[in-house]
């Protein structure tokens, strides 16, 4: 076994490039298991692009990166079968019912008969989507998307969990209990990735790295984050790094 | 092969298709609806257009045979007689000026072939730059020929189709609406089907899944094949009950090479959804592909008469040669002998528009 025998997922100097635009530029980053790691940075920083690359969506110019114990360029299928992701979008079918979409999931995922319509009981019930089965897709409400989306993203018991920017347009006692929920899978032994922009989400997970203008600018616990900037809170920290950005944007240097 | 098929998100991917299917609107209106609505519009204007045809008769025989012959043109309700005329330019005038759209000419020596029990003749000039109306009328007159006047084996009606002589047949309409049809709704509902997935992004979410990109797209693309051939089957349904449009050859034959055709216009539906970015540019670009194949495939003028850059384009639509598929089986009774050079046309199209296609989506997935 390699470095990625404790790693769930391990980058060494990732690089993504479209055109003229280095979107990701030496990234090298370890995430352990049952982690729950918060990528941050203002738009266009290269969070997306990293998850990305992460999820085989996107190939990267340079670098490596292995996920769930697979390289994501040689071994792409091994890495699909083995993450679970969540899109800004949810990805949900609107004119499907909440059921509709979980057993969609799970059958791409592979599961099939008993298996499926037990894992498909259980996702319900740990979700509380128990009265929402039957609506359509298209009418629920974001908090309930968002829950629905993080079912058919569980159907298959992936070890490593996307989530891009996951609760953008929810309500604050969704996000709450989403987040209870997403501590729930952490504990149960889950990695999970997931983008924000909210200062509070951040704060709930155990590890954050900031990224600018592609490169990864700070990485620890929030709290050893807000100490190395000698801030009071997570927040501080990002808007203070998003002003170093944009004055560096303002006088056209490069990042160093 | 099925192993592959059990294993794979193809049943699935094909279920789903299903389930949204029956719960959509499109769908089920392009299907049925749309044919039925083309239907009666054509429908109507053929059954308008031919009924009381203003004619001219210039009878140079002024005999009882040619007065029967008359009276049997006017007995089929195609033709109503407005002049009569002593000269041929008169003729001429009347038609230019859109006063009589038909004449019956009947030579001096009418009365007296019958008489010899030689086949006596006339001439039935028709204004042709309405092909629907103008082959009504012909075959009405060659009716009457058969029917009126006295002669043994009848009367040897000679047709003059003025303004357009490369005639084409009024039943060709109906077999053609079934291509034109088909590729409409096919292109359109298959490249929105597509270009929904990706607006919702929910081709995103399959791309992360360990799904394959050829169950991806056999799954997605397959159920529009089963509404192709349900269309197929409301238009000749619907044809034949209320036009009594023939239907001379093989049925099972045409099915079986409709199957390139279909696949070819699902294969430019997905060539469409690489282009498009959303369900209105799909439905665009889907309507572009739509007039060269109604103006140049011979669906509606006849591709002889075309100049020669308009010949070659007809040459490249799959359409054209579907049409000469379906005219050849339904109104002659071709068999595959006689149409294989257009079936290998049309499956040449279909492979490569399909590798084109494949290709393109693939990428556009990353």
């Amino acid at each position: 076994m390699s470095r990625s025998a404790a790693l769930a997922i391990d980058a060494r100097g990732l690089r993504k490039v479209f055109g003229s635009l280095v979107a990701v530029e030496g990234l090298t980053l370890g995430v352990s298991r049952g982690e729950v790691f918060g990528l941050l940075g203002p738009n266009g920083s290269g969070k997306t692009t990293t998850i990305r690359m992460f999820c085989g969506l996107l190939e990267p110019t340079a670098g490596t990166a292995i996920v769930a114990g697979y390289d994501v360029v040689r071994d792409g299928e091994a890495v699909r079968r083995s993450i679970g992701y969540m899109s800004q979008k949810y990805g949900l079918y609107d004119d499907l019912t909440v059921v509709e979409n979980i057993r969609f999931y799970s059958t791409i995922y592979g599961l099939h008969g008993d298996a499926r319509e037990q894992r498909i009981v259980e996702l319900v019930h740990e979700l509380d989507l128990d009265e929402r089965v039957a609506q359509f897709a298209g009418t629920l409400s974001g908090g309930w998307k968002q829950r629905l989306a993080l079912a058919c993203a569980m159907a298959h018991r992936p070890p490593v969990l996307f989530l891009d920017e996951p609760t953008a347009g929810v309500d604050p006692a969704s996000r709450r209990r989403f987040w209870e929920i997403i501590h729930g899978f952490a504990s149960a032994g889950t990695t999970i990735l997931v983008t924000t922009h909210y200062m509070d989400e951040a704060a709930r997970c155990h590890r954050l790295a900031f990224m600018s203008r592609g490169h990864l600018i700070a990485l620890g616990t929030p709290d050893e984050v807000t100490r190395q900037f000698g801030l009071a809170n997570v927040e501080d920290v990002f808007i203070e790094l998003q002003r170093r950005d944009e004055m560096k944007g303002a006088s056209g240097g490069k990042v160093a | 092969m099925m192993s592959w098929l059990r294993g794979s998100g193809f049943w699935p991917m094909l279920r789903k298709e299903f389930i949204q299917m029956r719960r959509d609107r499109l769908t089920i209106a392009m299907m049925v609806g749309l044919p039925a609505v083309q239907l009666a519009l054509f429908g109507y204007a053929i059954r308008t257009e031919v009924r009381h045809l203003p004619t001219i008769v210039m009878d140079e025989s002024r005999s009882t045979a040619s007065r029967a012959l008359v009276d049997a043109l006017r007995n089929t309700g195609n033709f109503d007689i407005v002049a009569t005329v002593q000269d041929r330019s008169a003729i001429r005038a009347m038609i230019e000026k859109g006063d009589a759209r038909a004449a019956l000419v009947v030579p001096p020596d009418f009365d007296e072939d019958i008489k010899r029990g030689r086949q006596p003749q006339a001439q039935v000039i028709v204004d042709a730059a309405d092909p629907l109306a103008s082959t009504a009328a012909i075959n009405a007159a060659a009716l009457a020929g058969r029917m009126g006047a006295n002669a043994r084996g009848g009367v040897d009606i000679r047709i003059r189709p003025w303004y357009n002589p490369a005639l084409k047949s009024s039943h060709y309409i109906v077999p053609g609406l079934v291509g034109l049809l088909l590729s409409i709704t096919l292109i359109v509902l298959t490249s929105m089907a597509i270009v929904r997935e990706r607006e919702r992004g929910t081709l995103e979410q399959l791309v992360v899944t360990p799904i394959d990109k050829t169950s991806l797209m056999l799954g997605k693309i397959v159920p529009f094949a089963l509404v192709g051939y349900v269309q197929m089957t409301v238009i000749l349904l619907l044809g034949k009950l209320l036009f009594g449009i023939p239907l001379e050859g093989s049925i099972a034959l045409l099915y079986v090479l409709s199957a390139p055709f279909i696949l070819g216009s699902l294969a430019l539906g997905l060539f469409v959804s690489t282009i498009a970015q959303t369900q209105a540019q799909a439905m665009q670009l889907s309507f572009f592909f739509m007039l060269p194949n109604i103006l140049l495939s011979g669906y509606m003028f006849p591709r002889e008469a075309m100049p020669a850059p308009a010949q070659w384009i007809g040459m490249v639509l799959p359409l054209t040669y579907y049409l000469t598929i379906l005219r050849g089986i339904l109104l002659r009774g071709a068999d595959f002998i006689r149409i294989w050079p257009e079936t290998l046309a049309l499956v040449v199209f279909t492979l490569a528009v399909l590798t084109l296609s494949v290709r393109r989506f693939s990428k556009t997935m990353g």
